[in-house]
């Protein structure tokens, strides 16, 4: 009886998708020539599709419902599991070095097309990470993290065009500028709530990137700087591959070092306050957190990555126009901390390697790119809005002679 | 005795609404007040005025921190009057549900830790010496608490009196010299209320603090209190003594129905 | 005076646009206290779907006002479907969830929606028929006022009344307003929230579609990424009036259409959405509740 059920909401919903999606999939009309296309086999393939995926989205619903009221009667095995694997060192050490020696022996054994790919996909952590600050740990959803990215690489490419100075010069102003545009920003809507945040700073994106579209005499308008420099490498001239090469481990190098410093944050006295701003705002502040400071600080802390990989994507691509830095980039971004798990490091990571390997490997997805992002946003948010990997807290481990010591006394 | 806390006429509008108003209340060091009165008497409000969440629409809130000196606290920002040595609990516990236990406790010390971002980013001496004594505080507030054994647990997979617990150990993190209890034996067993009387009683012992509370519970009000006020409709109807209040006409008439034996 | 004449009147019809598809956020708002990143998505496909309805009839030899007719109707039930059915996948399974998390799947949402359209049709502009009628006797007016858009104001002005009489006198409109202030009040009260809000998302997406049948037989063209802009703008009217407030989109829709107009007319062309995007950070920093909204006291 509950199959038949099923199987007659399954053709239901298989229908109603057939109609609903009918004028759009099927019907595709050419006005200059006056002909009308009639696609009927897309009406088949959403048919079939829909009747095979509501079962899909019902069995997961049923799942997810289930799995809270596990989650409330204890520790579930597959939990324990998962939070081994992240926590202790002997499960997650060799995967540690396997991940290492994979990325630093990448450019020996693969072309300079897929360390191309693998650079720009090594940049999207960087700016993942950046944006995790933000929105994972601070809880502050910023839809125009692009404007911080922009600002870096126009700061490149302009310095660079104007002035002629090099990479290493710029990289560090790039993060001050972009931290700087995030405290300019920040000042005036981080007293915002989270959803007014959230399009104020997609306001503010495409500000900036009408101002560079716009005012030609700054920016050059939409067509952009080209024949930016490469970034130097002790004054040797070096090959198109080489420069390739040394890019990927400049691209290792800081994304490590992003690692490294958001690791330390993270645990830090700032990240809690940050965690503890994102779980509950008014007893944070009873708490003796100053909530403008603290949110201010995660704005200029992630803009400051944004900032550098723009500096970086500048240099790598030796050209910056508008166009680059578009709303959609923003959505990237986010969708990558998504996927990958806010406040999840890891997490991120494995995102970003998702996201933008996965259209760049299986050609057939790539103009399904967007379409793909989307939906990883909605079905993660239903399914799993923890991510791949939850962030997990740190924790702490107490011999017993710690305990002889007064609230008081120090 | 010194009064730490000293509120004088004390109003605070909505519109047309007189949520508190006129209010006077004071705190002696080492005192232990309790606020009561019906729901919707102003309680709250008069909690969240002191603690700088409501801008209070007239008159004066005075504290006198151990240091010395009064300062008149009016319209100060929330953290800031944390920072002054005042705590509070929330009656509809506002714990960080998705933070372990310690770090709970741990964001309590952060207003009187100073490590900055390149503290935390460098990791130097002085700031791992300051996050290792975060981290030995907090767990002796749990042990005193009786809350060790969670340490590493997440806040909201903790049983409804230990969240309660939590919320005082949070606030004693403060080094507070005044602690806001708001309603901290609601839903709580008469054993668990037994426990919480006794840990009241222990924490202003040992800390030598003073304690403001709101409940309802009035055989746990009666045992513990110095002294009592009544609030009713927004205003102050008394304040005395235990055995005073239970004597009160005005009380037992706001109280009318309400059985009042403690 | 002709020009300042000719910019108040286009602004109007820009306004009354924006008030079209801002209803459907303050709607939606007022009761799920949800930004729908996808409305203007749907209204994105009112448009698409009149253009191919519109072009199939034309083509099987209708014309005139048959057309506009039957083309609106179609498209109005088709994006009512498609606001009922994302909210049914991306909204309902989140409603306990935290703040953060409906937020991310109507951007998810947004974005899926626009790029389905993209790979479905085309990312080109295509050429809207003009559908609507031309009014003989707006000829001794037309210097500056069109048929046109005397009929995007008239309709606007016609819908607003319809909606805010709903809303105010059907048993349907009660439930939405008691919805809107104490969701689990309402529900306890033996209303079926559910259909509340599934309701709420029909009648917002159908104001939607009727916007995005008229704007496009305006302006003449149609791709799969006016739905963003539209739907940025028309949020903005909507704080602007004061989110939740019917009367406050519309003046929002209004004040909106004018500030981008006269600052296109008189100041530059180039900045035409930058006067919109600055004008929604200035209102949401020094009047968030925006012009008729209330402000509220956070509880503790």
């Amino acid at each position: 009886m509950k199959h038949i059920t099923a199987l007659k909401n399954s053709l239901l919903i298989s229908f109603w998708f057939m109609f609903l999606t009918f004028p759009i999939m099927v019907i595709r009309v050419n006005t200059i020539e006056n002909v009308v296309e009639w696609r009927w086999m897309n009406m088949l393939y959403v048919g079939f599709g829909s009747f095979v995926l509501s079962f899909v989205w019902r069995y997961l619903i049923s799942r997810k419902e289930a799995g809270v009221k596990q989650a409330a009667a204890a520790d579930t095995p597959s939990k324990r599991l998962t939070e081994r694997l992240l926590t202790d060192s002997a499960f997650y050490r060799p995967v540690q070095i396997m991940a290492a020696v994979f990325f630093l022996a990448f450019p020996l054994i693969f072309s300079t097309y897929q360390i191309n790919i693998m650079t720009t996909a090594l940049m999207y952590v960087m700016l993942g990470l950046g944006l995790n600050i933000v929105v994972g740990l601070a809880g502050l959803l910023d839809l125009g993290y692009v404007a911080f990215y922009a600002v870096g690489a126009y700061s490149y490419a302009l310095l660079n065009h104007h002035f002629g100075l090099g990479f290493w010069a710029i990289l560090p102003v790039g993060a001050i500028l972009g931290a700087l545009f995030g405290i300019l920003l920040g000042f005036p809507v981080l007293r915002l709530r989270g959803d007014y945040l959230a399009i104020v700073t997609l306001g503010f994106g495409e500000i900036i990137r009408l101002i560079l579209e716009n005012w030609n005499e700054f920016s050059f308008g939409p067509s952009g700087i080209a024949n930016i420099d490469r970034p130097g490498f002790f004054n040797i001239d070096l090959s198109l591959e080489q420069v390739t090469v040394y890019l990927y481990y400049l691209v290792i190098g800081l994304c490590l070092f992003t690692m490294v410093v958001v690791n330390r944050l993270k645990d830090s006295r700032i990240g809690r306050a940050w965690v503890a701003l994102r779980e509950d705002e008014i007893a944070c502040q009873a708490m003796g957190i100053d909530k403008t400071k603290t949110k201010l600080t995660a704005f200029a802390l992630g803009a400051t990555w944004a900032g550098m990989a723009g500096v970086v994507f500048a240099a790598k691509t030796t050209f910056v126009n508008p166009a680059s830095f578009t709303f959609m980039e923003s959505a990237m971004f986010l969708s990558i901390v998504v996927l990958g798990g806010m406040g999840s490091i890891t997490g991120v990571i494995i995102g970003a390697m998702i996201l933008i390997l996965t259209p760049e490997y299986l050609r057939a997805f790539s103009s399904y790119r967007m379409l793909l992002f989307g939906a990883v946003m909605v079905l993660m948010m239903v399914f799993r809005p923890q991510g791949i990997i939850a962030g997990v807290r740190r924790m702490y481990h107490f011999p017993v002679k710690q305990s002889e010591k007064g609230i008081g006394g120090s | 005795m010194e009064n730490v806390l000293d509120i004088k006429h004390l109003s605070m509008h909505f519109g047309g609404l007189k949520a508190v108003d006129q209010v006077s209340l004071t705190v002696k060091r080492r005192e232990i007040v309790a606020l009561i009165g019906p729901n919707g008497a102003g309680k709250t409000t008069l909690f969240n005025c002191i603690t700088g969440i409501y801008e209070p629409t007239l008159g004066d809130i005075f504290i006198s921190p151990p240091g010395g000196g009064q300062k008149r606290i009016n319209g100060k920002k929330v953290n800031e009057i944390t920072e002054r040595g005042l705590a509070r609990t929330f009656q509809n516990i506002r714990l960080f549900q998705n933070m372990s236990v310690l770090e709970n406790v741990m964001i309590g010390r952060h207003c009187r830790a100073k490590a900055g971002i390149l503290g935390a980013i460098l990791k130097d001496k002085k700031t791992r010496e300051e996050e290792q004594d975060i981290i030995e505080r907090s767990y002796a507030i749990l042990k005193k608490l009786g809350l060790d054994a969670y340490v590493n647990e997440l806040a909201k997979n903790l049983p409804y009196g230990a969240q309660r617990r939590l919320e005082i150990a949070r606030a004693m993190a403060t080094d507070p010299f005044l602690l806001l209890l708001d309603e901290p034996a609601a839903g709580m067993n008469p054993q668990e209320t037994r426990e919480l009387d006794a840990l009241i009683v222990r924490l202003r012992e040992e800390e030598n603090i003073s304690i403001l509370l709101i409940e309802h519970d009035m055989k746990l009000v009666m045992s513990l209190s110095d002294r009592i006020s009544v609030m009713d409709y927004g205003q102050m109807i008394a304040e005395g003594e235990p055995a005073e209040i239970r004597q009160n006409s005005k009380v037992i008439k706001a109280y009318l129905g309400e059985d009042f034996h403690a | 005076m002709d020009y300042f004449l000719e910019l108040l009147i286009g602004g109007l019809t820009r306004g009354s646009i924006y008030a079209l598809i801002a209803l459907g956020y303050t709607m939606v708002y007022g009761i799920i206290e949800l930004i729908n990143f996808a409305h203007g998505e749907i209204y994105m496909i009112g448009a698409f779907t009149a253009l191919i309805i519109a072009s199939v009839l034309t083509m099987a030899g209708m014309s005139g006002l048959s057309v506009l007719i039957l083309a609106s109707v179609v498209a109005v039930i088709y994006a009512s479907a498609y606001g009922f059915t994302v909210e049914k996948i991306a909204y309902k399974p989140l409603r306990q969830a935290q703040r953060l998390s409906p937020l991310i799947s109507a951007i998810g949402m947004s974005i899926f929606l626009q790029n389905y359209v993209l790979i479905a049709q085309t990312s080109d502009f295509l050429p809207f028929p003009s559908l609507l009628p031309e009014l003989p006797f707006m000829d001794a007016y037309a210097q500056f006022m069109g048929s046109s858009e005397l009929i995007i104001v008239a309709t606007t002005a016609v819908m607003t009344i319809i909606l805010t009489l709903f809303i105010k006198f059907t048993k349907m409109g009660k439930a939405m307003r008691a919805t809107a202030q104490d969701r689990n009040m309402a529900m306890l009260l033996g209303v079926n929230v559910n259909r509340v809000i599934s309701n709420t998302f029909i009648i917002g997406s159908a104001l939607a579609a009727v916007g995005g049948i008229l704007i496009a037989s305006h302006i003449g063209r149609i791709n799969f990424y006016i739905g963003f802009i539209a739907g940025i703008k028309a949020f903005t009217a909507a704080v602007l009036g004061g989110i939740g407030s019917i009367p406050g989109a519309v003046l929002g829709g209004l004040i909106l259409g004018w500030t981008e107009s006269f600052a296109t007319g008189y100041v530059s062309s180039d900045y035409e959405d930058v006067f919109a995007f600055a004008l929604l950070v200035l209102i949401l920093i020094f009047r968030p509740a925006g012009l008729l909204g209330k402000s509220t006291v956070q509880k503790v």
